[in-house]
């Protein structure tokens, strides 16, 4: 375990670090620079000026030594100043994160609640009309354009039937825990719809192909009920694999909630990146851009020792080699 | 026992015929590989349509805004007052050519690393393996949308035409999807000739004084060419998906050229006046994405046998 660990946490930091040179090549790559930002906001900026600035803030080096002034800034605790907010860039990611973590962890674990069950008819009640019913869903969930399905849940909820706003954290003046938790209604479901049918699908293979198995014949045969050996020995065994889908998944889902946010005007960290790329806001890109980085990689290595801590046939020393 | 009782039909058909009426039982599949094709037709019809309905389709007329459905403008207008069938019409003529042409792309650059890592292995292998694992761990969303910003210029050796061009956004959206499409179909390919490479047949072959190049083309991709068709089917919907997300948020497909998606830039705040500019566009992106999911997913019950002997 102890082994497993290092190995795992040494190869994360290696990909992050691997990574963070990509990101900040790609954001380098970006139209303009932060002395393109000071010409258009000070018309007395001369291209001398500007050049000296340049020189003065290293922007003429080579991106390799760049890179190297910025990591090591970053390595000692200084991730930068965000140019729109005109405050640390943590300052700004912080509560991001949060409202981000919030978003994604309710609509995940919405999502999971909904699948098991859905899930597990389907698989023991294979090629029914609600089987088929059921995977006609998970399609639509699947393949439904989330931007769109925003857009038709405001529409609906919002413009035609007024229940809920159409978007925003909370109404200015009010701000209570319920009005905060009606502006979450649509975001959350907009999040949980496309990604239930993915995990509802992953539950029902996993339950199909446990409920072949030798051990559910033998529960079957020592008289157990049918609720007893789904609900107690097929179950535990088929979530082996979606604990793992929904542990992989977490990080694209963390970085895809991007276009439910920018839809409902939700303030988390996705929008946060968009808003910083199309604002030339550089350094906060790259910062929230990392950290979303790193959301994926927790989630891999989650992912990882979970399967190991869950299925008693595989043993750490056997993963890490 | 009817299983057993092959009737006369089955000790002629050929494996071709066989995969082909396996096919044809998964209904929604054929369904799906029908409306397909009628958008295909459709869609690229348009200029016949425009022709024949006498109206040019980047026309604007800020005097007809939002008109309702017309005998000269079947559904309507749009914002700007272009007629709104030929506006989609055309924008699917753009997201099927870059969901057809971004997954094609992503097969071969996906055989390429597959056939490198799976036949050549040793540190090839695995340092493609990384790469693959490395590239499926990036967060997607966010990399797509500051590949579809960054400003090809300040690259030394792109030349200008592919920065600046005509269609120069529509070649990017496919480049820049095909760079992180390729890996499931480079998985695929490299356990096949992973396996494939050890069989005795191979190793005849060799014996026989059968090259490299040979071995490839004769021996592994056709034991791999099923899962590759469908995993590049299912991968044209989830392209279409993400080029509708990245034109919608203004970073995929430019105005005025259209695609589904970025006919929908604006409709945000055009829902309390035209809500069927909201509608249209999202539900043709809609059924074409689940129109091929369920292509793929029959066409993977036909081509493989095991999952029909599952059932």
């Amino acid at each position: 375990m102890g082994r497993f660990l290092v190995i795992r946490l040494t190869q994360g930091m290696l990909v992050l670090a691997a990574m963070s040179f990509l990101i900040y090549a790609l954001i380098g790559l970006m139209p303009g620079d932060p002395i393109d930002e000071m010409i258009a906001a000070n018309p007395h900026l001369t291209s001398a000026d500007a050049e000296a600035l340049r020189q003065r803030y290293g922007l003429d080096l080579p991106i390799t030594e760049r890179y190297g002034n910025w990591a090591a800034s970053a390595l000692a605790g200084d991730l930068g100043y965000s140019r729109v907010h005109s405050v640390p860039v943590l300052e700004v990611l912080a509560p991001r994160l949060v409202n981000t973590l919030i978003l994604v962890g309710s609509s995940v674990v919405l999502a999971v609640l909904l699948a098991i069950p859905i899930g597990v008819y389907a698989a023991t009640h294979p090629y029914t009309r609600t089987d088929t019913a059921v995977n006609l869903m998970c399609f639509a969930g699947i393949s439904i354009p989330p931007f769109w399905l925003a857009l038709m849940l405001i529409i609906l909820f919002a413009v035609i039937l007024g229940w809920f706003p159409a978007g925003g954290m909370l109404t200015v003046g009010d701000g209570g825990l319920a009005d905060r938790l009606s502006h979450m209604v649509l975001p959350v479901a907009t999040l949980t719809l496309v990604t239930v049918g993915d995990y509802t699908r992953h539950v029902r293979a996993a339950v199909q192909e446990q409920i072949r198995q030798d051990y559910v014949r033998t529960a079957r045969a020592k008289g157990l009920s049918q609720a007893a050996v789904v609900w107690r020995h097929t179950l535990r065994n088929a979530l082996i694999p979606v604990v793992t889908v929904v542990a992989l998944g977490f990080g694209n889902i963390f970085s895809g909630a991007l276009i439910t946010e920018t839809m409902f005007a939700y303030l988390g960290t996705g929008k946060l990146i968009y808003d910083s790329i199309l604002g030339n806001d550089f350094n906060t890109a790259m910062v929230a851009l990392l950290f979303v980085t790193l959301m994926v990689l927790v989630g891999n290595f989650l992912a990882d020792t979970l399967y190991v801590a869950l299925d008693p046939r595989i043993s750490f020393a056997s993963r890490s080699a | 026992m009817s299983d057993l009782t092959l009737g006369p039909g089955h000790l002629s058909a050929s494996p071709l015929t066989l995969r082909w009426r396996r096919f044809l039982e998964h209904r929604i599949a054929v369904l799906s590989g029908l409306v397909l094709l009628a958008l295909v037709v459709v869609c690229f019809s348009a200029p016949l349509v425009e022709a024949w309905m006498g109206v040019d389709a980047n026309r604007v007329n800020l005097l007809n805004r939002f008109a309702p459905p017309s005998a000269e403008h079947p559904l309507g207008t749009d914002d700007l007052g272009r007629d709104f069938l030929l506006r989609l019409l055309y924008g699917g003529q753009v997201s099927l050519i870059v969901g057809l042409a971004a997954a094609l792309a992503s097969a071969v650059i996906g055989t390429l690393i597959g056939v490198l890592a799976g036949y050549y292995g040793g540190w090839l292998d695995a340092a493609l393996m990384r790469l693959t694992d490395g590239v499926i761990a990036l967060p997607l969303l966010p990399f797509l949308i500051i590949l579809a910003a960054i400003d090809l210029g300040k690259l030394p050796f792109v030349p200008e035409a592919w920065a600046t061009g005509q269609d120069a956004n529509l070649y990017r959206i496919v480049v820049i999807v095909s760079l992180f499409g390729w890996t499931t179909v480079a998985r695929l390919v490299r356990g096949t000739a992973l396996s494939v490479r050890q069989r005795d047949y191979v190793r005849a072959a060799t014996a026989l004084g059968a090259g490299n190049a040979r071995i490839i083309l004769v021996h592994i991709l056709p034991n791999v060419a099923s899962p590759i068709v469908v995993a590049t089917t299912l991968s044209i919907g989830q392209i279409i998906l993400l080029e509708s997300v990245l034109s919608f948020l203004g970073l995929g497909i430019q105005p005025p050229t259209p695609s589904w998606g970025n006919i929908l830039t604006n409709a945000q705040e055009l829902i309390w006046n035209a809500p069927t500019l909201a509608i249209y566009p999202g539900l043709l992106i809609f059924i074409t994405v689940i129109a091929f999911n369920f292509l793929g997913d029959g066409l993977q019950d036909a081509l493989d046998p095991r999952s029909i002997a599952k059932r």
